[in-house]
């Protein structure tokens, strides 16, 4: 029965129409809805370096920026929950930072080599578990006029330990 | 020794495959059944090969053998067994060979079914998976090989070999790194094998719609077989991503249940597609339309399985899953890239033959609904698609990292998700074929009342966002739908059939069990849905530095910090334990333990919330810090989320009515059936 029903209607160009137009009418707003999230939700990704390069055009603006996490700077305040720390600047490729033997090889680095560019951080919120020395600190946030990163978010990586024990020479 | 066996085991179960393959081919092209039931042999030889192979890792993991670089890496002597059990899992290495058993128990279940009506799909369903097995058994013998030992050079050097490099002495280690304490928890005996049963079983019908594909047997076959293994796959696949939302909402410390990491989308990518293609093939099996987009949507899930193995085991997004970088990364891309490739090339091949002769003749037809949730689903799957690859593209073509966040993804895929909501609510109204707006507005005035009641509920509950009332009213809608579905038939069957009402809704049920499971799978998305609303759009928190006796405030709570104990463990943690009583509108309610854990061996601590659920809320602490010695004063942050075990709750009522869907039905009406509709499109051939 639902067979016949089909085969009569088939060769309605109308009723093509039709649905192309509402196809056509869904795919745009779903395109429209994409863009302009995108714009709304884009972040630069930086690094310390860039982000000092071209800080006065960057400022009040989406940042995403790593970098290693400096021990000794790091201080929370617990009655304010605002936490502080600096972070000196580690490459943003992941080629570059094999080349220079591996993410912990170069976090460790960063952290010893006083000459690199650094940036103070302020976030306000819990102290993260791994917030510690030679960690890898991803942020979001606004640089402010003040030439302070202010985070909303903070996301930590420790990949000196955890599947990378190894250093990547000691591959056979 | 046991190491020599177990990659031992692993290289025979990879020559058995080749050989499987080859047997296969040899077989389909001459014709010769002997080759094809070899091969048919050998697949099955494959599961109590790679058997042995992860019960030798597991022993190893158990009894600590720290000169293997991968039980050094993901166990140390302090993990209870049952963690010891699931590094299996926990590294790279071992969750790739565990991924190949699965798939190799999958396949070997497949192998065994009656093939007597599906004969030509055999060989070609062997070569598929054996491919698919192919390649993951060589990540592991070539690349990334978990009975690799370790070898102190003559120069200190530390090496990873599985034979001795000359002058080399065995390394071995005392004690190993130990599991990531972020993954020390119960919910890593489940997670992770739920999302990879959920990712491999996802292959089989995959290698039925290519065996399809390749034998020209183009009718709905292919999907009658491998409906109830779809179903099973995406049972596993949503309850694995459940599994990780719960986990993620206990242990990463804020209550977040989905953080739109990198690697959660990559899970959730194939569950979409896949979801779209449960929807889709019942309109095929219907009305014997969308057979290509259903073959387009079957490879798209495949190669998205694979996609999300690849992202979550190869470090190429940084992400809190991602542990390792290594160089299984290239091939699997180029995997992806030839299985994509082929199967779309063999698509356009059978493109004709694929034609319907149906047509849709009505948008608001439950054909043309269905459509449209396919489209919002992939709508959905390229919201994900595009946030992930954003970084990458801006960067080739801006020279600028660009990448997009949470408030992308909920802005872009919240209308979305909202669009299927209703949907859920209109497409059960609609008729198959011919529905126009007039007959549909009719069907929906019931519901409708149940949205308005809905929305003045909340109203006088004192909400007041906008999108929590729609989102509300659309729950509202969509559970008045479903419960007038259950309510119609059981009437109709009461009426015809003399039976009671219980009876008859339980006889309706079970008579057209993927029907009315699907529409409890539907009550349990408006469970979720609830859950979601309440904790985006309602939680709040606060947070303080009190002294014992004190207390904080928060929505009609009152906590009050009693005493903090500082102390160690067996398994070498120092844990710092805070007693907090919370009491509720002035009435004591609960003791409640926030509490700080640090791990000796990895010097990394942990953060374990004191939480108190309600179905109205969660109360959730976190001992923040504390005075060091007297523990005089310590600092809490704590949120209230509103609603949020309805998210739980309506995910188990989800997977009960995925199961009741994939179990299977009363055969013989459907049997006929069959036969009829094979006959009908052999027919027309």
């Amino acid at each position: 029965m639902e067979e016949s029903i089909s085969i009569k209607d088939q060769s309605n160009p109308g009723n093509r129409l039709k649905f192309i137009i509402a196809g056509v009418l869904i795919v745009a707003a779903m395109i429209y809805l994409i863009v302009t999230s995108t714009k709304a939700g884009a972040q630069y990704f930086l690094t310390v370096d860039e982000l000092s390069a071209k800080s006065t055009s960057l400022i009040n603006r989406d940042i995403r920026i790593s970098g290693a996490v400096l021990g000794d700077t790091i201080h929370y305040d617990t009655e304010t929950f605002v936490l502080e720390f600096d972070i000196a600047h580690v490459p943003g490729d992941n080629n570059e930072i094999e080349a220079q033997g591996g993410l912990a090889a170069v976090l460790h680095a960063a952290v010893e080599n006083p000459d690199l560019n650094t940036l103070h951080v302020v976030y306000s919120g819990v102290k993260p578990d791994l917030l510690r020395n030679e960690a890898q600190a991803i942020m979001s946030g606004r640089l402010g006029d003040d030439g302070i990163f202010y985070a909303d978010e903070l996301l930590l990586k420790c990949p000196s330990k955890y599947e990378e024990a190894l250093p990547e020479q000691a591959e056979s | 020794m046991l190491a020599n066996l177990g990659y031992g085991a692993l290289i025979i179960a990879l020559m058995v495959c080749i050989y499987g393959i080859g047997a296969a081919l040899y077989g389909v092209i001459r014709e010769k059944n002997v080759w094809v039931n070899s091969a048919r042999n050998a697949m099955l030889l494959t599961a109590p090969l790679i058997t042995l192979s992860v019960v030798a890792i597991v022993i190893l993991l158990i009894d600590g053998n720290y000169e293997l670089d991968y039980v050094a890496s993901v166990t140390s002597n302090s993990m209870p067994l049952y963690l010891k059990i699931t590094a299996l899992w926990g590294g790279q290495a071992g969750s790739l060979v565990f991924w190949s058993w699965l798939m190799s128990l999958f396949a070997s279940a497949v192998t065994l079914r009656r093939w007597d009506r599906d004969r030509e799909f055999l060989p070609w369903v062997i070569i598929i998976v054996l491919v698919t097995l192919t390649f993951f058994l060589c990540l592991n013998i070539f690349l990334e090989n978990p009975f690799a030992r370790l070898w102190q050079m003559s120069g200190g050097l530390i090496v990873k070999s599985m034979l001795p490099p000359s002058g080399a002495m065995l390394y071995m280690q005392s004690d190993g790194n130990g599991l990531n304490p972020l993954l020390r928890h119960f919910g890593m005996i489940f997670h992770p094998p739920m999302l990879y049963l959920g990712f491999v079983s996802f292959v089989i019908p995959f290698a039925f719609a290519l065996a399809a594909l390749i034998t020209g047997r183009t009718d709905d076959r292919w999907i009658r077989i491998t409906r109830r293994w779809t179903l099973v796959a995406w049972l596993f696949l949503s309850l694995g991503l459940v599994l990780g939302s719960r986990w993620a909402y206990d242990v990463l410390g804020w209550g977040g249940y989905w953080g739109w990491d990198a690697v959660e989308i990559s899970a959730l990518m194939p569950w979409l597609s896949g979801t779209a293609f449960l929807h889709s093939i019942i309109i095929q099996e219907k009305r014997n339309m969308l057979k290509q987009w259903n073959m387009a949507l079957i490879i798209l899930t495949y190669d998205l399985v694979i996609f999300a193995t690849f992202l979550t085991r190869s470090g190429v997004l940084s992400s809190v899953h991602a542990f390792a970088q290594s160089a299984i990364g290239p091939l699997f891309f180029a995997f992806i890239a030839l299985t994509f490739l082929v199967s779309i090339a063999l698509l356009m091949h059978r493109w004709n033959d694929l034609k319907s002769d149906s047509h849709m003749t009505s948008l608001f037809s439950r054909e043309a609904l269905f459509l449209l949730n396919n489209l919002l689903f992939m709508g959905i799957l390229v919201v994900c698609f595009w946030g992930v690859i954003f970084p990458l593209l801006s960067e080739v073509f801006t020279g600028q990292k660009v990448t997009v966040g949470p408030p992308y993804y909920k802005a872009a895929s919240g209308p979305l998700f909202a669009g299927l909501l209703l949907l859920m609510g209109v497409a059960p109204l609609a008729a198959w074929g011919r529905s126009t707006y007039k007959t549909l507005g009719r069907a929906i005035w019931k519901p409708a009342i149940f949205a308005i009641i809905g929305i003045g509920w909340a109203i006088v509950e004192g909400v007041k966002n906008p999108w929590a009332l729609l989102g509300f009213g659309l729950c509202a809608l969509v559970t008045g739908v479903i419960v007038e579905e259950f309510w119609r038939g059981a009437r109709a069957r009461q009426r015809t059939k003399g039976e009671n009402f219980v009876l008859a809704l339980w006889r309706l049920a079970g008579r057209n069990r993927r029907r009315y499971g699907g529409y409890i799978i539907h009550l349990g998305v408006v469970f979720m849905a609830l859950g979601i609303i309440g904790i985006e759009l309602f939680q709040t928190n606060t947070q303080a530095t009190i002294a014992q006796g004190e207390q904080i405030t928060l929505d009609g709570y009152v906590l009050k910090y009693e005493k903090l104990s500082i102390f160690d463990t067996e398994d070498r943690r120092n844990i710092a334990r805070a007693v907090v009583h919370v009491y509720k509108d002035g009435r004591f309610v609960q003791e409640l333990y926030p509490r700080r854990d640090f791990y000796y061996e990895s010097q990394q601590q942990m953060t374990i919330p004191g939480v108190r659920s309600t179905w109205e809320d969660d109360l959730y602490i976190i001992l923040v810090e504390w005075e060091p010695v007297s523990a005089e004063s310590a600092t809490f942050k704590v949120f209230r989320n509103p609603l949020i075990n309805w998210l739980w709750f309506g995910a188990i009522i989800f997977m009960l009515g995925a199961l009741a869907a994939a179990l299977p039905e009363k055969e013989g009406i459907v049997q006929i059936r069959q036969v009829k509709h094979s006959e009908y499109s052999t027919a027309k051939v």
